[in-house]
């Protein structure tokens, strides 16, 4: 269980985030919404360890984040960040098997080596496997490092686990996205798994979370189920952005749409 | 998990463990071939049968006491003048090239190096303040510590321009990778005019071996030496590719490395001593050799890829192989005077560098 309590960042005089409060369990897809400059980002990075909260507390497992040993943190945590540049020729699976590396931490043993395959498979990128990852596409890229993610956090015997993604859907194609999404769901649907994604697009997310939270200059809005956050009102109380519900035709699950501006 | 039988081959080329003893293996035996080759090229000439006749035969041995006429010459030019050379060109080879290499990743930047970025000009203003203003305080130092005074000052000097270099370069724990080669152009450059003014103010004497500081020489291998820089460069080099794997998760940036747990600031403070520690005790015997940390570790990656479990220990094995051909070209060019080695790795660097900014060049679209 992820716990945010009573936290808030600010870096010299500004206030990123303010008085934020946060309980994710295992086996739940949150969603982070908002504007741009909402402060969704340095969340993930609170949640991450890049940043240190300015007051309040971030507990993983029972302990708060700063008393976690790294290395033990790094075979429960891992993060899929947006711009993510990778010096030197690398190949795909080179990258992908970086994530092993809070596991052997010096010569990759044989059962890396199917893991990093394994989550390659996942992303449907085995045929990118000795490609050199600076060629790839965007798209292609962000599938490796998704993979990498998976490949870090494999295996269930580390204990529970938090999979952070940074806006995973940012450069795909409609039809990734909805893969991309899809593994989050599939990786919270395994029970033990806590899956914390920024995603930009509102409906992307109401297709996918459990509950979605609602950013806005440094201040939790709501956290709540989707039916209750995809409502106008909602809406357009975060984004300034008057639009009107519809329901999608498979399933059911609330769209937003928005009205023509006049 | 089960699926991965039914596909092709994960490594078509071989397994990547079994290819890098294999290319390890492979220049070691060049490397072995080199020093008996080099160790028999010179004024007295050993065919190589002879040379490894006579490294079974060392000093002391019941062997060498049978020893005469040719022979004895032979043994004694081979095991007083040449093995020490080769054994401190290894050193000064695997000491640069396991340095720069280490140096890049820490930088992510391919042009780092330990000679441009200002790390050996530090260990040689250091040397050449200790030589000209050291006076009978350095004397009484070197009664005390004998060969080991000289190299500590060197060491002390490539440790600070090395911290002076990251501390400019570094804040609130990010380092800036074009700040960092700036600045270390910038002390390099100091390094280099305090030099100049050492050269200005020094009597003939610390003049001839304040030159061979800067321009870089193997000729002063003796074994007590090669015995100190052994010491002190060895263990550095030894810490530096326990590193390579932690090295390896830079390249996805440091708030990765520490996602992955590799705590960054301890590797980064790991990896300077270390670089200082086998930059410092090398270039305090030899003065700069240049480029070696930028040919030798670019080699290897155009040739098996980045990774630096691999890079690290091959560059090492290059290093030393570039800097024994370099030693036996500065040594036989111009026979019998003697051209310094870092005239040699420099001629053959530059144009490596600039093919290098060429490259990028391209890629950057100019």
């Amino acid at each position: 269980m992820l716990q945010v309590i009573n936290t808030s960042l600010s870096i010299g005089d500004k206030t990123l985030l303010e008085d934020i409060n946060l309980t994710i369990s295992p086996g739940e897809l949150l969603a982070i919404c908002g504007p741009n400059g909402a402060g969704k980002s340095s969340l993930i990075r609170l949640l991450c360890g890049e940043l240190k909260p300015s007051s309040g507390e971030i507990i993983w497992a029972g302990m708060p984040l700063r008393q976690w040993n790294l290395l033990q943190l790094a075979r429960q945590r891992a993060l899929m960040q947006q711009h993510a540049e990778v010096g030197f020729a690398y190949t795909a699976l080179e990258i992908i098997l970086l994530g092993r590396h809070p596991h052997h931490q010096g010569a990759h043993r044989t059962q890396d080596y199917h893991i990093a395959m394994a989550a390659m498979e996942e992303v449907d990128a085995i045929h990118l496997a000795h490609q050199v990852y600076s060629t790839l596409s965007g798209g292609e890229q962000a599938r490796i490092h998704m993979a990498r993610v998976l490949a870090q956090i494999w295996e269930a015997t580390a204990g529970p686990r938090l999979l952070l993604l940074d806006e995973p859907t940012a450069a795909l194609d409609p039809l990734q996205q909805h893969r991309m999404l899809t593994i989050a769901r599939n990786w919270a649907n395994k029970g033990d798994i806590t899956v914390v994604a920024i995603v930009h697009d509102l409906n992307l997310a109401a297709q996918y979370a459990d509950r979605i939270a609602l950013l806005r200059d440094g201040r939790l809005q709501a956290v709540d189920t989707v039916e209750t956050i995809m409502t106008p009102a909602m809406v357009e109380a975060c984004f300034d952005l008057p639009c009107v519900l519809l329901k999608h035709p498979d399933g059911g699950t609330p769209m937003i749409a928005a009205r023509r501006h006049h | 998990m089960q699926q991965t039988s039914t596909m092709q081959p994960l490594y078509p080329a071989g397994h990547p463990l079994q290819l890098r003893r294999n290319i390890l293996i492979g220049l070691g035996i060049a490397l072995c071939a080199l020093i008996v080759m080099a160790a028999g090229i010179g004024a007295v000439r050993i065919a190589p049968a002879d040379v490894i006749k006579l490294l079974m035969t060392p000093p002391g041995s019941a062997a060498w006491q049978d020893l005469s006429g040719e022979y004895l010459q032979q043994a004694m030019v081979l095991w007083n003048i040449r093995l020490p050379r080769l054994a401190l060109g290894i050193l000064t080879g695997m000491a640069l090239a396991v340095s720069g290499a280490a140096m890049q990743a820490l930088l992510r930047n391919p042009l780092a190096e330990p000679s441009l970025v200002g790390v050996s000009g530090g260990a040689a203003l250091f040397a050449a303040l200790a030589i000209v203003l050291g006076g009978s305080w350095m004397l009484a130092l070197q009664q005390l510590i004998g060969e080991f005074a000289l190299p500590i000052f060197a060491f002390i000097g490539s440790l600070i321009a090395t911290i002076l270099i990251f501390a400019i370069a570094t804040r609130q724990g990010r380092t800036s990778i074009a700040l960092m080669l700036l600045a270390g152009i910038a002390i390099g450059a100091l390094c280099g005019a305090l030099i100049g003014l050492m050269t200005f103010i020094a009597s003939d004497l610390q003049m001839r071996s304040l030159n061979f500081w800067s321009l870089g020489s193997l000729g002063a291998a003796t074994w007590p030496m090669v015995t100190m820089v052994t010491c002190l460069s060895g263990g550095a080099i030894c810490l530096l590719l326990k590193q390579s794997s932690a090295l390896n998760t830079l390249a996805l940036g440091e708030v990765q490395a520490s996602l992955l747990g590799v705590s960054v600031r301890r590797l980064n403070q790991t990896c300077i001593a270390a670089i200082a520690l086998a930059v410092g005790a090398v270039v305090s015997v030899t003065g700069i050799i240049g480029f070696i940390g930028l040919v030798a570790p670019h080699l290897v990656r155009l040739a098996v890829g980045p990774d630096q479990r691999l890079v690290m220990p091959a560059a090492a094995l290059v290093g030393a192989i570039l800097v024994l051909l370099s030693d036996l070209l500065a040594r036989t060019i111009a026979a019998p005077t003697e051209v310094p080695v870092g005239i040699i790795t420099a001629l053959l660097g530059v144009p490596f560098f600039l093919a290098l900014l060429f490259r990028m060049r391209r890629k950057i679209g100019l």
